[in-house]
């Protein structure tokens, strides 16, 4: 997919529950948001954090006119990026990678599983998928009830079921522990803390079907050029942000 | 006002000053959607080794003040690779393609050349006796005037084309090795390669690299590489390819009037994917308004 430098205007900066933000960016020209794959990310440019490197962010949301993230203030870039609000310019670079699997014959089950701001790229993919004909249902853990807040942006697409560690919201306990992943799926794709995706790796191969999961390893190009986010595969080091982010496990070495 | 861009390293003639440098750029085509890479003077392709590399385990990156540590370790698919299926999409690019040769023994070396030279069409190599991230080889013979000349005198012998040599800044005196690599063959020297450097995650109390220590890069460097690419230009009577740091048009014409022919862009590709470009454009616009007929007018132009 052909990669893009755009420049942007932040026309939606809303803050959810404790913290992850929600960013609807668009065009400066008014043109139309190029073609975008879900799972894919973008670099963007957080001038005000005075860092040098650019940051990978997820691919929240991409329609015709807007692509949307979703950012959890953490490091000293997100932290910066978190205060942008509407009107304020953003430099991106994208979409980068490969994304999550989407073509699959009708009918077939797939479960997302995400984990924290791990719910970014299966908003647009949950959406792509249903678009599709896919059957989907995602299972969303977080800490609490206020973190886990952003499931407000999912209502009326499919069923999801929240899961917090202190159980003040849904279940009480952690994604891989669901009732609702006990159920048969053909396909399992996760986003969330590495531990998290390991579990739910287990999980698919418990089941005898594929998953795919997205890392986040520390990047500096983001374009496979300077070989910096290797992630050690069965086929030896390969870039985390051309060959993936999102990876099915059986290339990886995580059993 | 035309400018005349053409920039003369020794028998290499380019189109403009402006190069990108090895292990930041692919090998060009990662770029090609931001960039036409025929507008660039050339660029020089990640470091090639006779085997494939796999590098060193993540993580192999830490961001610092104004610059980045990297410890990737010369992960490259081998000369092989480069020859049968990378070489066949750059042969015809505007840019001169220009390949980073590195390898942990001379043998290696003569050997990567020796094949670049019989099977592919390769105007000129860059000799990495700089990198500062693999046990072996690498940095070992660029810290030594005894390893420089072994070196650099063996690949001499082997290859016909134009002999751009890396220089390392991790050393005492950088132009005791620039004397050493011109006098044994050099047509060229390209400075600085990374400085070695170390970050550490205070949380976890462990270095933020894999291999502990790293080559920096970035803005951070630049003042330390235009001392360098000063002092060297000021005693080699061969051409000097100044980098470390650049970010913009500005800092590439510093490398220019410091003595350097020609510049490459690292670090900052990765920032601006496109500014490799914009510096030829700034340079282009910098000799207009300083009515500069010909770039190499600006070649060591600085006053004291």
């Amino acid at each position: 997919m052909k990669k893009y430098e755009l420049e942007t205007v932040v026309r939606v900066s809303e803050r959810y529950g404790s913290g992850l933000l929600h960013l609807v960016l668009e065009r400066t020209d008014g043109k139309d948001m190029p073609e975008m794959a879900p799972g894919q990310f973008v670099e963007v440019a957080v001038d005000r954090a005075k860092v040098l490197l650019n940051r990978p962010i997820s691919i929240f949301n991409r329609t015709d006119k807007a692509l949307e993230l979703l950012v959890s203030p953490i490091g000293t870039a997100t932290k910066a990026l978190c205060e942008y609000v509407t009107g304020d310019r953003l430099r991106i670079i994208g979409p980068l990678g490969h994304g999550f699997s989407t073509q699959f014959a009708a009918g077939t089950r797939v479960l997302l599983m995400g984990g924290g701001v791990g719910i970014a790229p299966l908003y647009y993919q949950l959406r792509t998928l249903l678009s599709a004909g896919v059957k989907a249902e995602v299972v969303y853990g977080n800490r609490t009830a206020q973190d886990a807040e952003i499931c407000a942006l999912f209502s009326g697409l499919a069923p999801l079921h929240v899961c917090t560690d202190d159980g003040t919201a849904g279940f009480h306990g952690l994604v891989t522990q669901h009732p609702a992943t006990e159920g048969a799926f053909d396909f399992v794709q996760v986003c969330g803390p590495k531990p998290m995706m390991k579990a739910c790796a287990r999980l698919a191969a418990a089941k005898g079907v594929p998953a795919e999961v997205s890392l986040e390893n520390q990047m500096a190009c983001g374009l496979g050029a300077c070989l910096c986010c290797v992630e050690d595969s069965k086929d030896g080091n390969v870039c985390v942000c051309k060959n993936g982010p999102v990876f099915n496990t059986s290339l990886l070495k995580w059993q | 006002m035309a400018i005349d861009l053409t920039t003369h390293i020794g028998n290499l003639t380019l189109q403009n000053p402006v190069l990108t440098a090895s292990g930041t750029f692919g090998y060009g085509l990662e770029y090609a959607d931001f960039i036409d890479l025929d507008r660039l003077g050339g660029f020089v392709v990640k470091g090639t080794t006779l085997e494939p590399r796999q590098g060193n385990p993540y993580p192999r990156m830490a961001e610092t003040p104004s610059g980045m540590l990297n410890a990737v370790g010369l992960q490259n698919a081998g000369v092989e690779h480069f020859i049968e299926e990378t070489y066949p999409l750059l042969r015809d690019c505007k840019a001169e393609v220009i390949v980073n040769v590195s390898g942990a023994k001379i043998d290696d070396y003569v050997a990567v050349a020796e094949r670049l030279q019989e099977r592919t069409g390769i105007r000129a190599i860059e000799l990495n006796i700089s990198c500062p991230n693999v046990k072996q080889g690498g940095m070992a013979f660029g810290t030594t005037c005894a390893g420089a000349e072994s070196v650099v005198s063996a690949v001499r012998k082997a290859w016909k084309g134009h002999l751009m040599v890396k220089l390392s800044p991790n050393v005492t005196s950088i132009t005791d090795i620039a004397l050493a690599a011109e006098a044994a063959g050099a047509d060229s020297l390209s400075l600085i390669n990374t400085l070695m450097g170390m970050a550490i995650d205070i949380e976890t109390q462990r270095p933020k690299l894999s291999t502990v220590t790293g080559g920096l890069s970035g803005p951070a460097v630049k003042p330390v590489a235009v001392r360098m690419v000063w002092q060297v230009a000021s005693k080699v009577s061969i051409p000097v390819v100044g980098l470390g740091g650049i970010a913009t048009a500005a800092d590439a014409i510093e490398f220019l009037l410091a003595g350097a022919r020609a510049i490459q862009i690292g670090t900052y590709n990765f920032v601006d994917p496109s500014v490799s470009v914009k510096v030829v454009e700034g340079i282009e616009d910098y000799c207009r308004r300083h009515g500069v007929e010909k770039v190499e007018d600006l070649c060591g132009a600085l006053k004291i």
